[in-house]
């Protein structure tokens, strides 16, 4: 069982405890010695009292889906002492609080048990209860580094940088720290199967939760209006925007803010905000979820038929309905894509890391402002709220923000006739003109009913029949200026390809390895938008069998591809996995092998 | 259908400050129906700005769904408009204003838009003391989906169908009192000279300015019974005070009467002039106000002026603590931190 850099490691805790801290410091200080690493917060609906857990893959080839098995578990909590305990892989570790005696019936002949006195530890060295307690978390964090050979030197720097601006905080947590590795190291089989080595495998990586990444390229991209409504996951997009924005938008001289934030009353009013600003020239965003979302489709149609940008964040949660607020799933493609009622589609963009979701938010400001439409970028709980492994920031500083078809007072005044829906430039993206531009030309009436060119109320059948099929040809457009799929090819041709987007990489590339080590061949295309360009399309003709991966039940990605592009749904074998937690590469692997087993074996027999 | 309305010029027709003609601020014609107060009150805004000296482009025009909220189509055809759906306007108007701090926002509703599928958004823009003025064309029905009671009307008023309302109504004016709105006033649709005023005052009013106007639906609710037509607003109608608005420049020439008269300055310069002020009230005192309101209500009563104002009050945008320019102008080279600062944060998460 002796395994390097190569194992999940799981902490089961008491949500409120304070043991986040504690655990972010351990996946940070592995990420410091070079070694990739995956954590996965798994927390119920709660602020306080129930279980939770954080789970980190270490892995030295870097793979950063989630793994199914767990070698190690922490266990802190003992309400849930049998469920981690059943959780662990013949062979591996349970390391738990041994202050109150394990009782018989938890014993397991296959795997180890290691008993540290946490808690008595904790009361030994520390009076106050408070401290005890949080204590405790940095204890264990020293037992399992002297357990798994963690240079403690590592995660005292980890601890001195995490805790950088309250420094008064560091001295103690090294205290606590080393009380809990010297026990260990003194009393306990140090170290145990699974260890950790110093590498080099994180190269200029940084690791940050997708959320963070999303506020960043969001404050990057020149979002001035914030508009929101607090809703798990997506609320640590605005706190984070925030944040940054407290940091970074700032004016200097004055003290004022280059932005505004508003917590809405509703999701309804979130949106109504965005489309209000950005309507009147500025760039705005709102940030929801799955329900957000449903609730504001009356919206997304008025800013689809009238033309506005918006820039929207949707955070994908276990649906429907209240479904699994803390967990994740990318349930949410079509009712995104065709958000709203009447002929609607929309831009989406998937990011699939840390480093997109910077990238995609910036992106989708501009795109927004470009295509004057709602831009929907489909991030999850598990990209959102878990942190990510993933490549450093980088902005171009040569390029100005898009802002598209805007018309100052000097371009009025050169054209004859302004109408708001002209399409002067056959792309289907007319121009518009901000208010107050203009003190004669310019204006005009914006609104959801149908209107012809100049905006002008018309209930005439070919005004309206007009004004969405230009809309279509906007849509011709968009797929010209959205993220192309990313292609990985087997080593030689083949007649299979897979296809996924979103966190779903990160299991996907893996499972590329794992076929090739079972010899097959399969071609690999991440989708990043929609609308779908012709790469996408070349990619579905020049494969006989495609495998679209999803995390959902509907296979919602394979039905809008078979709707848009009228693909054939028999060369299209759905892999779906939706029970809340992350898509893992041996799930997709097995499900990839049995099909083709199968299909091999019905062309054998017949 | 809408048509262009023949531009001819009266005679006696003069610009006003800025350079515009009181037809400048005209809009489309209207197809509400012959007689509805909705149209009274276009003509009373189109009259506010004209005389306020507002440059239409520095206006822009928000609207729900409704009859009512088709009105901004009918005034300032040179200002940008938006009509949205039913109940938001004030979620457009908040952002509208968010970007750009320098323009005025005229937001128009209607009873059915405020005060029931909006009431939500109605509330907390008043909360959150957006810089704007709200108007609500009050017919106590909803007069576009065909004269459905509205949450407005009164209990016992009796509409076209003969039906007597028994819910109880919800008073715009007195929430908006309720819930810290810095400026607020109800009126009626048939006596220009006191909106007029109040309109205008409204415009130059530096916080939320909310104006509740009684607006009879002469097609689904001006029949007897209805405590929403013109023969019972007419006969019952109490004001707190007559009103004047006496814009910046303009000398104030008449002397104060103490009692009888009282002059509000305004923040621009501008003064609010009441005359023949009720007994028991003052419109510095909110708490006089829901008073009158209550007391009228209990007489049957319409209570119309000027019911509160806070002049020195802090709107949105000095709570969010905005810089000073329209955040709309502000570019990249404000906005985006650059790469250096990038660095910095990538460090930090090593
Ligand atoms: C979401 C939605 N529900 C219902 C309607 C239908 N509708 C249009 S106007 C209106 C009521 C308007 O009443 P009010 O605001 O009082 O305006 P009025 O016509 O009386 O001026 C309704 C229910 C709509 N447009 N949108
Ligand atoms: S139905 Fe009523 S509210 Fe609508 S336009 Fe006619 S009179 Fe006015
Ligand atoms: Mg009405």
């Amino acid at each position: 069982m002796y395994s390097v850099n190569d194992f999940v490691i799981r902490f089961a805790n008491v949500n409120g405890t304070g043991s986040a801290s504690a655990n972010g410091i351990f996946a940070k200080s592995i990420f410091r010695l070079g070694v990739p690493i995956a954590p996965k917060n798994i927390f119920p609906s709660n602020i306080q009292g129930l279980p939770t857990w954080y789970e980190v893959r270490i892995s030295e080839k870097g793979y950063l889906g989630r793994r199914d098995g767990i070698d190690i578990v922490v266990g802190v909590n003992p309400q849930t002492y049998a469920d981690d305990i059943a959780s662990i892989k013949s062979g591996g570790y349970f390391v738990y609080d041994n202050s109150k005696r394990l009782h018989d019936s938890f014993f397991r002949e296959d795997i180890h048990f290691v008993g540290v006195p946490m808690m008595k530890l904790a009361m030994d060295n520390y009076t106050d209860s408070r401290k005890q307690q949080l204590f405790k978390n940095i204890i264990y964090l020293g037992a399992i580094s002297a357990l798994i050979d963690l240079d403690i030197e590592i995660v005292k720097e980890t601890i001195a940088k995490t805790f950088a601006r309250k420094p008064k905080l560091i001295v103690p947590n090294y205290e606590a720290l080393e009380i809990g590795y010297n026990y260990t190291k003194e009393n306990c089989n140090c170290p145990i199967d699974f260890r950790v080595r110093k590498s080099d495998k994180t190269g200029d990586s940084i690791v940050i939760d997708g959320n963070a990444a999303t506020a960043l390229g969001l404050v990057y991209g020149g979002a001035t209006v914030g508009a929101w409504y607090p809703i798990t996951p997506s609320t640590s997009v605005a706190s984070s925007f925030e944040k940054y924005c407290h940091k970074l938008r700032v004016d200097k001289e004055t003290g004022k803010n280059n932005f505004a934030i508003v917590q809405a009353e509703d999701e309804l009013s979130a949106i109504g905000m965005v489309i209000g600003a950005n309507w009147n020239g500025a760039r705005a965003f709102t940030a929801t979820s799955g329900p957000g979302v449903s609730l504001m489709n009356e919206f997304i149609g008025l800013a689809y038929f009238a033309e506005i940008p918006v820039t929207l964040i949707n955070v994908q949660r276990g649906g429907p309905s209240t479904g699994m607020p803390t967990r994740s799933q990318q349930a949410d493609i079509i009712s995104s894509a065709y958000a709203s009622h009447g002929d609607t589609k929309h831009v989406l963009l998937f990011p699939s890391n840390p480093t997109e979701c910077f990238q995609f938010s910036a992106l989708a400001l501009d795109l927004a402002d470009r295509l004057q439409t709602p831009v929907i970028v489909m991030s999850d709980l598990d990209l959102g709220m878990n942190e990510h492994m993933t490549a450093p920031f980088k902005w171009d500083e040569t390029k100005a923000y898009d802002k598209g078809k805007v018309l100052n007072a000097e371009e009025l005044d050169e054209i004859e006739v302004f109408g708001r829906y002209l399409d002067v430039d056959k792309d289907g993206i007319t121009y518009r003109t901000i208010p107050g531009t203009h003190p004669t030309k310019g204006s005009y009436f914006t609104r959801g009913t149908s209107h012809n060119e100049y905006a002008k109320y018309s209930e005439a059948g070919d005004d309206y029949v007009k004004k969405v099929d230009r809309l279509l040809i906007k849509w011709e457009t968009a797929k010209k200026l959205v993220p192309k799929p990313r292609f990985e090819n087997a080593a030689s041709k083949t007649p299979y390809g897979m296809l996924f987007f979103g966190t779903t990489n990160y299991a996907a590339y893996e499972t590329l390895d794992l076929l090739g080590e079972n010899g097959i061949q399969i071609d690999a295309m991440s989708i990043k938008a929609f609308p779908f360009t012709t790469e996408i399309f070349e990619f579905l003709e020049n494969h006989e069998r495609i495998f679209v991966i999803e995390q959902n039940r509907d296979a919602q990605m394979r039905s809008l591809i078979i709707n848009e592009y009228n693909y054939d749904p028999k060369k299209l074998d759905s892999i779906l996995h939706y029970d809340g937690t992350p898509i893992t590469a041996h799930y997709i692997s097995t499900s990839i092998s049995k099909a083709l087993n199968k299909s091999e074996k019905q062309s054998q027999a017949l | 259908m809408t048509f262009a309305k023949p531009k001819f010029r009266h005679p006696k027709s003069t610009k006003n400050k800025v350079g515009y003609l009181k037809s400048d601020y005209l809009g489309t014609v209207s197809t509400l129906c012959a007689g509805c107060g909705h149209d009274s009150i276009s003509g009373a805004i189109v009259q506010a700005c004209y005389e306020l000296d507002i440059e239409p482009h520095k206006l822009a025009k928000l609207s729900g769904i409704g009859c009512s909220s088709k009105t901004p189509a009918y005034f300032l055809s040179n200002s940008h408009g938006f009509n949205s759906v039913h109940g938001r306007m004030p979620s457009i108007a908040t952002g509208a204003n968010l970007a750009n701090k320098n323009l005025t926002y005229l937001g128009v509703s209607g009873d059915g838009d405020s005060a029931s599928i909006g009431i939500g958004q109605f509330m907390h823009v008043i909360r959150r003391n957006l810089n704007m003025t709200y108007i609500v064309m009050n017919n106590g029905c909803y007069g576009l989906t065909k004269g459905q009671d509205s949450a407005t009307a009164d209990v016992g008023s009796i509409n076209k169908t003969g039906m007597s309302n028994e819910y109880e109504p919800i008073d715009l004016a007195a929430l908006a009192l309720e819930l810290g709105s810095s400026f607020v006033a109800r009126s009626f649709s048939g006596d220009k000279t006191q909106l007029v005023p109040l309109i205008k005052a409204a415009l130059s009013h530096p916080g939320f300015a909310f104006i509740d106007v009684i607006s009879p639906c002469v097609t689904f609710n001006n029949n007897v019974g209805s405590t929403k037509s013109y023969d019972f607003v007419r006969e019952h109608m109490e004001v707190t005070s007559s009103i004047d608005f006496v814009p910046h420049k303009d000398e104030i020439t008449v002397d104060y009467q103490p009692g009888h008269r009282m002059d509000v300055e305004l923040h621009d310069g501008s003064v609010l002039k009441l005359d023949k002020l009720a007994p028991n009230w003052n419109p510095f005192d909110r708490n006089s106000a829901i008073g009158q309101l209550q007391l009228a209500k209990s007489r049957n009563e319409v209570l119309t002026g000027l019911l509160f104002i806070d002049e020195n009050t802090k709107d949105l945008h000095k709570k969010l603590n905005t810089v000073d320019v329209p955040l709309n102008t502000l570019n990249h080279t404000n906005l985006c931190p650059g790469q250096d600062a990038l660095d910095k944060i990538n460090d930090n998460l090593r």
